[in-house]
């Protein structure tokens, strides 16, 4: 029978099917990071179980870690969680990259960057943008603590069969737009709920000219859209960037890897339960104008109204204007900034910071703007430091930080001010996200570096 | 974990949809490495004025609603983060049920509760109904309509009732895995465990010694 890419994945990793209908799915990579793990590790000492399979783990810590001078972390209790981490691998075996390991970073920018996320896997981690590792054409999702510890314990979880939905995006893009104007304008059609219950597969022939890179963009939203893992029929392009890295097979375990992997794509004649097409080529650059990333609109058009948002409750179309300070039916490219953070799970590959880079090169921010760059892992930073992208940065006025989540989530002392705008290339404008008060504008790259020269968005179309 | 049969107590409405997990509990409540204490943190943007004092518009802080256990929501209740403090403070505060609708987008039957949410209610015993959208719409009228208004929710019979002089009551539907495990709050780990055969034996088949 014809099968889709994830039901190859989900049948081969299958270990049982249980009484009730859900499934024990072995699971092959576990990463795991310090905010939801200390009480999953807790939990296992309490019932005196052990980690089943300490080499299949893998920790890093991202969340909390402060991005300006890593030597002291002045929060005492960030510290405590850190160090607990650091505790539990010690005491269970687990590999971790620590803050002294030049292989840190944002969990889910290591684990592709390692080879540690290869093609057909299922991997988890307590991280609702584990679905970014799909772009591989794995089955990745986010799971909560007791999933962890469960996780821990067995290697395996209990799921339900999520339902499966084909995204083809048809046509090749504009010059100018990119893959987070592809997910943004996704979620802006289906809403944050759309995908809910769904495992989507996106394709297409705008999607099959996409860097790794940016393919990890759009699975890493996929829960934006509420689905918990988004994935990518895996081609030359992953086996491209898979190949040598430092986990992945070598050799002739490569070539024999490769020829498993290029079974797995969806059959022709597959069935999806749900199915949806988009014009890539009608895409132009997405800003968020709202508090959650289905607020989001052509950055030609002008801030919406509810009378203009049918989808939405009235009260909540109020309040978000309210909270983002905006006024319907002002022009998109006149809402001025204070800050952009270039970083994040969704957004700081080297790709990202290269793209960025070339379009800061030889400006100066806006005077009345501070730009955060914060690469997504220390292998990005050098990387970043070797090609002189840090120096481009600073000269134009930008700050050049080391790796974490940082402002994506504002866990760190890296956070908004109390009404402060920010072009972000992260992934969430819920209120309070990057910071109390803190209003955010999510972009791409690209979109991000422009509105930082320019002080106000502009469409990185025409921005010379 | 709590077993969860049925359960009677004072409902309390956001009128909100979309409410996502950095509401539910900030992240400067994520540093903790307990289990217990997230109830503080419970909504607390919100529960306070930028000045740091109560905002008395927020449902929480209200008088008609305090100890509530029953919090009634819109669609797409609890999107975002994974993290499972959003669960520990929802229950930690004194919640066992949470009500949101679901709702039919561009077509398609939208849930009315995130994935991973719902799976970590699951994990904690806190019960997730997911109702129409006119019942949910009932639900929040009658609220304003009859102050101290209680509801029991039978996870058994798959009822909400609403305690009116003139009762009304709405079915809802509930996964048999989920049903089954919080009628008879099972411990997961464990239950696996006993699947160590069949794991063991999937491991040598891929290779693993």
């Amino acid at each position: 029978m014809a099968k889709t890419l994830f039901e190859k994945i989900w049948d081969s990793h299958a270990v049982e099917t249980l009484e009730d209908g859900t499934t024990l799915l072995y699971i092959d990579r576990h990463l795991v990071h310090e905010v939801t793990s200390p009480q999953a590790f807790e939990g296992l000492r309490l019932a005196g179980r052990q980690v089943r399979r300490p080499n299949l783990t893998f920790a890093t810590m991202d969340h909390n870690v402060p991005t300006h001078d890593r030597g002291t972390i002045a929060d005492p209790i960030s510290k405590a969680q850190i160090e607990a981490l650091e505790a539990n691998c010690k005491a269970c075996g687990i590999t971790l990259y620590g803050l002294n390991s030049d292989r840190q970073g944002i969990v889910h920018v290591i684990g592709p960057e390692l080879g540690l996320t290869l093609p057909g896997m299922t991997i988890v981690c307590g991280d609702s943008h584990t679905s970014t590792h799909g772009a591989f054409g794995t089955l990745a999702f986010g799971i909560g603590t007791s999933e962890v510890e469960h996780v821990l314990a067995t290697q395996t979880l209990r799921q339900s069969r999520p339902g499966t939905f084909r995204v083809e995006f048809t046509g090749r893009l504009q010059r100018g737009v990119t893959s987070k104007d592809m997910i943004l304008k996704l979620i802006g059609q289906i809403g944050t709920a759309g995908g809910t219950g769904y495992v989507i597969e996106y394709a297409g022939e705008a999607v099959r000219a996409l860097s790794m890179e940016e393919r990890m963009t759009i699975c890493n939203m996929s829960i934006e859209g509420g689905a918990r893992a988004g994935m990518m029929a895996p081609d030359d392009t992953t086996f491209q960037y898979v190949a040598n890295r430092p986990f992945a097979p070598k050799g002739a375990d490569f070539d024999a890897a490769v020829a498993r992997w290029r079974l797995l794509p969806s059959d022709p004649d597959a069935v999806f339960d749900r199915t949806l097409r988009i014009a890539a080529d009608q895409i132009v650059p997405q800003v968020t104008w709202g508090t959650s990333p289905g607020m989001v609109i052509d950055v030609t058009g002008r801030v919406p109204g509810p009378a203009d948002l049918p989808d939405f409750n009235r009260n909540d179309v109020e309040s978000a204007l309210a909270y983002m300070g905006l006024t319907p039916g002002t022009p998109m490219t006149d809402i001025k900034l204070d800050t952009v953070f270039l970083g994040s799970c969704t957004n700081a590959r080297i790709e990202d910071l290269r793209r960025a880079a070339a379009v800061i090169k030889g400006r100066k921010i806006a005077c009345h703007v501070r730009m955060m760059v914060v690469p997504g892992s220390e292998q990005v930073r050098l990387q970043a430091e070797r090609e002189g992208l840090d120096h481009v940065f600073k000269a134009a006025g930008a700050e050049w930080r080391f790796a974490g989540c940082s402002m994506c989530l504002a866990m760190n002392p890296d956070q908004l001010r109390p009404q402060e705008r920010c072009a972000s290339t992260s992934n969430r404008n819920f209120e309070g996200r990057q910071g109390k008060g803190g209003r955010t504008h999510l972009v791409s790259p690209e979109m991000a570096a422009a509105a930082a020269v320019a002080g106000h968005f502009v469409d990185f179309r025409t921005f010379q | 974990m709590d077993i969860f049969t049925t359960h009677r107590g004072l409902m309390v409405t956001l009128d909100r949809a979309n409410i996502d997990t950095d509401q539910i509990i900030p992240k400067q409540y994520l540093k903790s490495i307990r289990r217990t204490g997230f109830e503080e943190g419970l909504f607390s943007d919100w529960r306070r004025l930028p000045d740091g004092r109560q905002d008395p518009a927020f449902a929480l802080n209200q008088e008609r609603f305090r100890g509530a256990s029953i919090l009634v929501a819109r669609n797409n209740f609890g999107c975002g983060s994974s993290r499972e403090h959003a669960v520990w403070a929802i229950s930690q505060f004194g919640f066992r049920v949470v009500i949101a609708p679901w709702v039919i987008r561009g077509g398609s039957r939208v849930p009315g509760f995130a994935d991973i949410f719902a799976n970590n209610a699951v994990k904690n015993g806190l019960l997730t109904v997911q109702l129409g959208e006119a019942e949910v719409q009932t639900i929040f009228e009658m609220v304003e309509r009859f102050p101290g208004l209680q509801a029991t929710v039978d996870l058994a019979e798959q009822r909400v009732i609403l305690h009116m002089d003139e009762e009304e009551s709405f079915h809802f539907e509930i996964e048999d895995a989920v049903k089954s495990h919080l009628l008879k709050g099972l411990d997961d780990i464990a239950i696996t465990l006993e699947q160590d055969a069949a794991i063991t034996a999937y491991e040598r088949n891929h290779g693993m010694d």
